[in-house]
């Protein structure tokens, strides 16, 4: 069995997995009841001077039959009393001392962040996690995301945590920036210790078309929120790429979060450079016991990959994750439909029609009717292959790929509802890899056909 | 003429059918949004293909999970007017649902179905208000027989512009879809619901309690040829005839029912009562023995079929005769009645029958079978001379109207047909599909002449 236990920053926590700043960890209690089903560690919801909140404050956005696609907040830190929230820090870190706790704070003034930092300390956190992220009501009073955006406050405010903490501080990230680098560059200026992201993204979650009102609703208003839950993962998994690309920046250990739901998409945010993963949306919605699948999950993979702790894993596909220029113009890839598996929906044709390069041909038409449905290159051969699979269409055809004409977009492949039935099939190419920089490099990075303006300038500059 | 005009009459209480629950009740919005999500919205579709009257399938189901529930009923009744008791009373385990892809993938086809009552029902309770007619052309066509076949043709007459007049001689109309449809699929007064609605679409009148006869001999008839000096054009939705006979010893008097005229009074007779039948037979092997079998089963009533060749062989559709087995129906095979036993008060108490090889009765192999009840289920008569007296108008060896099937026109240039007396008795759907088309021509005839 891999060892899952993790030492992020110097705060030491038996597995990666923690909660993140939110509802989940309100109270000492339900944070006990989360240890108690096996999550490592959690990050306490935010302190700092109460607050008092609105009703109603969660949004949903459904997909087809699954609910919560998304889900977004517009609820404040803490409503509770600083020395209730103190209290119940302390009591749990006595009954769980193996555990990671640690404490979210926002607060305003240099006095302030002193103050709370010493009693969080007191208290027994094992760290602290500058709430820099919340991008609803906190920022319009200046704290919050409104800190994410200005790297030279941030610079300031985390060279206070540094230097009145003893204990290791993080730095929250708000997704709801142009560039993530210029607020993780600043962290890494400000010698804090690490990083967590993504905070909630900006968001109004839907329109009340009978009301006339955006949701959530509260009363006949509504606020922009936090916008969390699966839908939000590609976007955070872009902004630990990019921070864990950073050379600078990849030395401050990371915990990630946003969208985390299972053992795999864990596995990704580690595979890509974090060390401790953050999960609230799918506790919000399923509850603390789905910690149980994380651990036996993730155990189980890197047992299979024969990797022997998280550290193994760590960073994995990060350097991976490049910029577009340096990718290979040599690689190609076609689609192949299974002939075996293919049910004859045709979703893939239509999806090639429309929505991509027309290179998906239906069995049986003249060469009139395929020019007539949209096809611009007409393949010599188009074989009638019936559709055998178990759940075929009785008649139906299997659809077929003019690979002269398929430029591997995988769209035929992820609409396909079959699972096994179209891939991508790599086709060996005697050219030599070969990115845009390269050509760049070599003055070959000229494509005709374009602009008069451009080809009149460049034959200028060539003579 | 001595006929009143009604718009639909109500029915009864007490009627047999009350008693029978919807084997699939309608959805609620939450249900059919669930269902209709799962549906892949392929393209070129097999369950449109499967369908006769073509109704874009997949996209009324996206219409349904997008909420746009008017949408989906616009999209269903274009090309299915009785889109509602279709989704109902359609065999769809055999048409739709059972070309959806998801058969033999371990996963259950889309209840098509009951997405499809769900969206016409929903829209409707709505607003009724789904179509608006065209101008009026002054044009008037009589329809002969108040059946699903001359309902959705008056329908798509009405909203051209067109004035319907529909003769029916029975009480109810609706034809078997009214009548003779299973309950705990759909009752009476559903299928009446839903020809208030298409008398709603635009200028169509029921004449209820008219015969319409080769030569007027008696109130209440109508000679069919003088139907062409009030009307441009006919449309035959005749139907099809009383039940077939045995011809068997015995078969005359009490205790030996008509399958079609037993279900009609069970739906609309609140004076049967079936008390007292504790054991009932049921000769034949199609569908309407199936649902006769199905009905007195679930009454109670203890029931066999008899059919005279193999269960392969039978009629019925696979899924009915299994769900009627689930609900206590019995299927003898391979017997073929040769008399019906009565005791010295004339009362039933048996069906002899015998043992067939190839469907022919085999000597010395006769039994006796308990019943107080017989039911011939053997098939209808068709209204040959009905369809006879309209000048012009052919019949094939069977007695089935003869048609253009591109137009649905008869031999006689002003007459059109379809349903049970075109094809010689199929679904609700087929005869709404043959109706589609003939209204079509019909238009195209009237305004262009054609």
């Amino acid at each position: 069995m891999a060892d899952l236990s993790i030492d992020f920053a110097g705060i030491k926590s038996p597995n990666p997995f923690w909660l993140a700043s939110a509802p989940p960890t309100n109270t000492g209690d339900q944070i006990m009841r989360a240890f108690d089903a096996g999550w490592g560690g959690a990050v306490w919801k935010t302190l700092g001077n109460p607050i008092v909140n609105v009703s109603s404050r969660f949004g949903g956005i459904d997909y087809g039959n699954t609910r919560l696609m998304g889900l977004n907040n517009i609820e404040l830190i803490t409503d509770r009393p600083l020395e209730v929230n103190l209290r119940e820090i302390r009591e749990v870190k006595r009954r769980y001392p193996n555990h990671a706790v640690i404490s979210s704070l926002m607060v305003e003034t240099k006095e302030e962040w002193k103050e709370i930092i010493a009693r969080a300390e007191d208290a027994g956190a094992d760290g602290h996690e500058l709430n820099f992220g919340c991008p609803h009501g906190m920022c319009e009073r200046g704290m919050g995301s409104a800190v994410s955006s200005e790297p030279k406050v941030l610079l300031e405010i985390a060279r206070w945590a540094v230097e009145f903490a003893t204990k290791p501080v993080i730095i929250k990230l708000s997704p709801n920036v142009t560039d993530i680098v210029e607020p993780g560059e600043a962290v890494l200026q400000s010698g804090a210790h690490a990083i967590s992201l993504i905070n909630t993204v900006k968001s109004i979650m839907g329109v009340d078309l009978e009301r006339m009102v955006p949701m959530p609703r509260v009363g006949n208003g509504s606020t922009n929120g936090g916008y969390c839950g699966p839908a939000v993962k590609p976007i955070a998994l872009h902004m630990v790429g990019e921070l864990t690309r950073h050379p600078g920046i990849a030395k401050l250990p990371i915990s990630g979060i946003g969208g985390i739901s299972n053992w795999r998409d864990a596995a990704e945010f580690i595979a890509l450079g974090c060390t401790s993963v953050q999960v609230c949306t799918a506790v919000m919605h399923y509850g603390y016991r789905i910690v149980e699948d994380m651990i036996e999950g993730l155990n189980d993979f890197l047992d299979s990959r024969g990797m022997k702790s998280i550290l193994d894993l760590r960073g994995n596909a990060a350097s991976a994750y490049k910029n577009w220029g340096e990718l290979d113009l040599a690689y190609r890839v076609v689609a192949d439909i299974n002939v075996d598996k293919c049910i004859g929906c045709q979703l893939c044709y239509v999806a090639c029609m429309d929505g991509a390069h027309q290179c998906i041909h239906l069995p049986g038409r003249t060469e009139e009717e395929s020019r007539k449905a949209g096809h611009v290159h007409i393949p010599k051969l188009i074989p009638e292959r019936a559709v055998t699979a178990k759940a075929g269409i009785p008649g139906a055809r299997v659809p077929y790929v003019d690979e002269d004409e398929c430029i591997g977009c995988n769209l035929c492949q992820l609409v396909c509802p079959v699972a096994g039935c179209i891939s991508m099939k790599e086709l060996s190419s005697d050219k030599p890899h070969e990115s845009w920089n390269d050509r760049v490099q070599k003055g070959t990075d000229f494509v005709p056909g374009g602009l008069r303006v451009t080809e009149e300038a460049r034959a200028k500059r060539s003579t | 003429m001595s006929t009143e005009m009604v718009r639909v009459p109500g029915l009864p209480a007490q009627r047999l059918e009350e008693r029978f629950e919807d084997k699939k009740p309608p959805y609620d919005e939450a249900e059919a949004v669930a269902e209709a999500n799962r549906c892949l919205y392929c393209v070129d579709a097999p369950c449109i293909k499967a369908c006769p009257t073509e109704i874009d399938i997949p996209t009324f189901i996206r219409k349904i999970a997008t909420g746009n529930v008017k949408g989906a009923a616009r999209t269903i009744l274009s090309q299915n007017l009785l889109g509602k008791s279709c989704g109902q009373v359609c065999p769809v385990e055999v048409l739709c649902a059972g070309a959806c892809v998801y058969n033999d993938w371990e996963r259950e086809p889309i209840r098509i179905g009951r997405l499809q009552r769900y969206a016409v029902e929903t829209a409707i309770a709505t607003d009724p208000r789904i179509y608006s007619k065209k101008p009026a052309t002054g044009k008037r066509i009589a329809l002969i027989g108040a059946g699903p076949a001359s309902l959705a043709a008056a329908g798509w007459l009405a909203l051209d512009g067109h004035t319907a007049v529909i003769f029916e001689r029975k009480t109810y109309p609706g034809g078997l879809n009214t009548l003779g449809i299973a309950p705990y699929k759909m009752k009476a007064n559903e299928a009446l619901a839903e020809i208030e609605w298409i008398l709603s679409l635009g200028e169509i009148e029921i004449r209820q309690g008219v015969e319409i006869v080769q030569e007027a001999t008696a109130p209440g008839q109508i000679a069919a040829k003088t139907l062409f000096d009030e009307f441009d054009a006919v449309y035959l939705g005749l139907g099809l005839g009383p039940d077939s006979r045995l011809n068997l010893e015995g078969e005359d008097g009490g205790g030996v029912e008509g399958a079609t005229a037993l279900i009609e009074r069970l739906k609309a007779d609140p004076n049967l009562k079936l008390d007292g039948v504790r054991k009932a037979i049921i000769v034949g092997g199609g569908n309407t023995a199936i649902d006769i079998a199905h009905e007195l089963a679930l009454l109670g009533v203890h029931t066999s079929m008899v059919y005279r060749g193999s269960e392969a062989e039978m009629s019925a559709y696979e899924h009915e005769i299994s769900a009627g087995r689930v609900d206590g129906v019995n299927v003898v095979c391979a017997r073929v009645p040769t008399k019906v036993v009565r005791d010295a008060g004339g009362r039933v108490t048996a069906l002899r029958v015998a043992r067939t090889e190839n469907k022919r009765p085999v000597a010395g192999t006769e039994e006796d079978l308990a019943a107080d009840l017989i039911v011939v289920a053997t098939g209808q008569s068709r209204l040959t001379d009905l369809a006879r007296a309209f000048p012009g108008v052919e019949l094939d060896t069977k007695g089935r109207v003869i048609v253009d099937t591109a137009t649905y026109r008869t031999g006689n240039p002003k007459v059109w047909s379809g349903g049970d007396c075109v094809n010689g008795g199929k679904e609700v759907v087929n005869a709404v599909a043959e109706a589609r088309v003939a209204a079509r021509s019909m238009h195209a005839h009237l305004v262009g002449g054609g």
